[in-house]
């Protein structure tokens, strides 16, 4: 009997859709030039491709297309956003970031990084639920606040934030505003002049399209240095030959993602709600995240006196590829930053399972995973010295 | 990331479970930390007739525990007194550099449960 596999952790990655494969196929084998050189055929249509994409990009985000520079992913993005920012700001001597305790690594660490060089931060704290504390931001802005960089949603627990207020405090007080919008672009309609947006990051292989290639937004007037030095390529900004096939298919799969959002808000948050209702009924299980202001695809639960990578790997051998915010899946020795900003003990935190439904999820997967976790919960919590049957 | 051994370890746990009247019962690491362990020992003439366990922890603390009590089963104390933790490594074909502590961990709730073992027979 074949076992059925069951793709769960579409927030991590997500395959290659096969309309994105086709735009970018010919761009590897047949107009392979670099769109560097426009003088002659392969060039030209290399060129064009990549200006395309640059279109279909804001178009998605509803910016003009030279405020779109590719990068290599979302990390690159953030990087280029924060320490760009920064350095811009320092003759003014503004030196303070505002962030959330809760965002991902690639700002987190990007921001101890520049605290270490005399930058200073303020992590703002967020509720139970997930939610960043806007009265505790709105406290946070000083003098020398240079930059805000709160993330749109959150990869772990799947909070969609209050990024218009967000916006519209930092415009008021005329502080720049980055978000990291990895998990948002392709699951929530986003219109960076609506939401008061400065600098937004993006990330290619969440949706459908190739990994290592991602986008920083970057509003006209907003002048960021070079983030590497050479050509003229991306205005002379990010230098470099273009990554054609990957900017190609993050243009289609931008493209792709931004067209049928509410067709997959509606699919996707009936097969989640089902999900959490289900897993929920497992005794001593609670809900991580808020239950309305959530990404259609994120469930994210935390089972009682059971560990996180255990929970995976049995879950793996069933078929199901799933993960966890647990502190063995890393190599510290805490559990996720994210569980713990909520307010969980760290022995809660640890027994967190992470789910991301995605397109290519199936009512039969849904029924699947609803009958393998309560198995695989039961096997763990037998064999757990903490838990009191 | 694991070894076969390691995966055949954890989805096959051996010796899972409680001993009612255990001669010795070690409990090592804290829940903070993502790993306990507690293994339970019935000794008779000096040799360990039966083991068993029950862990809290990820994949290596599952699999190091099942094959401690593997390595000790059937033993005298003094042989199991012997056990190290790289023993159970080698045991397991080797475990990420990473997942080492959980060995030690494997050892030292061995040696819990005969220095429990040895204070109740005082």
């Amino acid at each position: 009997m074949n076992q059925r596999i069951v793709y769960a952790d579409n927030a991590a990655t997500t395959s290659v859709s096969g309309n994105v494969l086709k735009a970018m196929m010919p761009y590897f084998t047949e107009h392979y030039g670099n769109p560097s050189n426009k003088l002659y055929g392969q060039g030209k249509y290399a060129s064009a491709a990549v200006e395309n994409a640059r279109i279909k990009t804001s178009a998605a985000l509803g910016c003009t297309p030279e405020e779109i520079f590719f990068t290599s992913g979302g990390t690159e993005a953030d990087n280029w956003a924060i320490r760009g920012v920064m350095s811009a700001f320092l003759q003014e001597n503004k030196k303070h970031i505002i962030t959330s305790v809760f965002e991902h690594h690639a700002v987190l660490n990007t921001c101890a990084e520049l605290e270490k060089k005399g930058f200073e931060v303020t992590y703002v704290p967020v509720d139970e639920e997930g939610i960043i504390k806007l009265d505790e931001l709105k406290k946070a802005f000083r003098d020398s606040t240079a930059l805000c960089t709160v993330m749109f949603v959150n990869n772990e627990i799947g909070t969609v934030q209050p990024i218009k207020q967000i916006g519209e405090i930092c415009r008021e007080k005329g502080v720049i505003f980055h978000t990291d919008a990895v998990q948002a672009v392709g699951n929530l309609p986003i219109d960076v002049n609506v939401f008061n947006i400065d600098l937004l990051s993006l990330s290619g292989h969440k949706i459908h399209g190739p990994k290592g290639v991602g986008a920083l937004y970057v509003r006209k007037g907003i002048v960021l240095p070079s983030l590497i030095t050479g050509g003229a390529q991306e205005s002379g900004k990010r230098a470099g030959t273009e990554n054609v096939p990957g900017i190609v298919g993050l243009g289609t799969a931008i493209e792709d993602a931004a067209s049928g959002i509410p067709e997959r808000t509606a699919r996707l948050e009936k097969m989640r709600d089902r999900l959490i209702s289900e897993l929920l009924k497992i005794p001593e299980t609670r809900l991580n995240g808020s239950a309305s202001h959530r990404i259609c695809g994120n469930v994210n639960i935390s089972f009682g006196s059971i560990e996180g990578e255990g929970i995976i790997l049995a879950m793996d051998l069933k078929g199901i590829a799933v993960s966890s915010g647990s502190a063995c899946t890393s190599s510290s020795l805490d559990p996720s930053h994210v569980l713990l900003a909520i307010g969980l003990p760290h022995e809660v935190a640890h027994g967190s399972l992470r789910i991301t439904i995605g397109d290519e999820t199936t009512n039969e997967d849904i029924d699947y995973i609803i009958e393998t976790v309560p198995q695989v919960v039961g096997k763990l919590r037998n064999m757990s010295p903490v838990w009191k049957n | 990331m694991y070894s076969e051994k390691v995966m055949e370890h954890f989805a096959n746990p051996r010796n899972v479970g409680e001993i009612v009247n255990a001669d010795g019962i070690g409990e090592v690491g804290n829940a903070k930390c993502g790993d306990i362990m507690k293994m339970y020992i019935k000794v008779e003439n000096g040799i360990i007739t039966d083991v068993r366990f029950k862990t809290f922890g990820c994949g290596a603390a599952i699999a190091t525990s099942s094959m401690a009590t593997e390595l000790v089963m059937g033993k005298t104390i003094d042989e199991a007194l012997k056990l190290t933790n790289k023993a159970v490594v080698e045991a397991l074909e080797g475990l990420p550099g990473e997942k080492l502590h959980c060995s030690v961990l494997a050892e030292q709730a061995i040696k819990a449960a005969i220095s429990d073992y040895y204070e109740r027979a005082r």
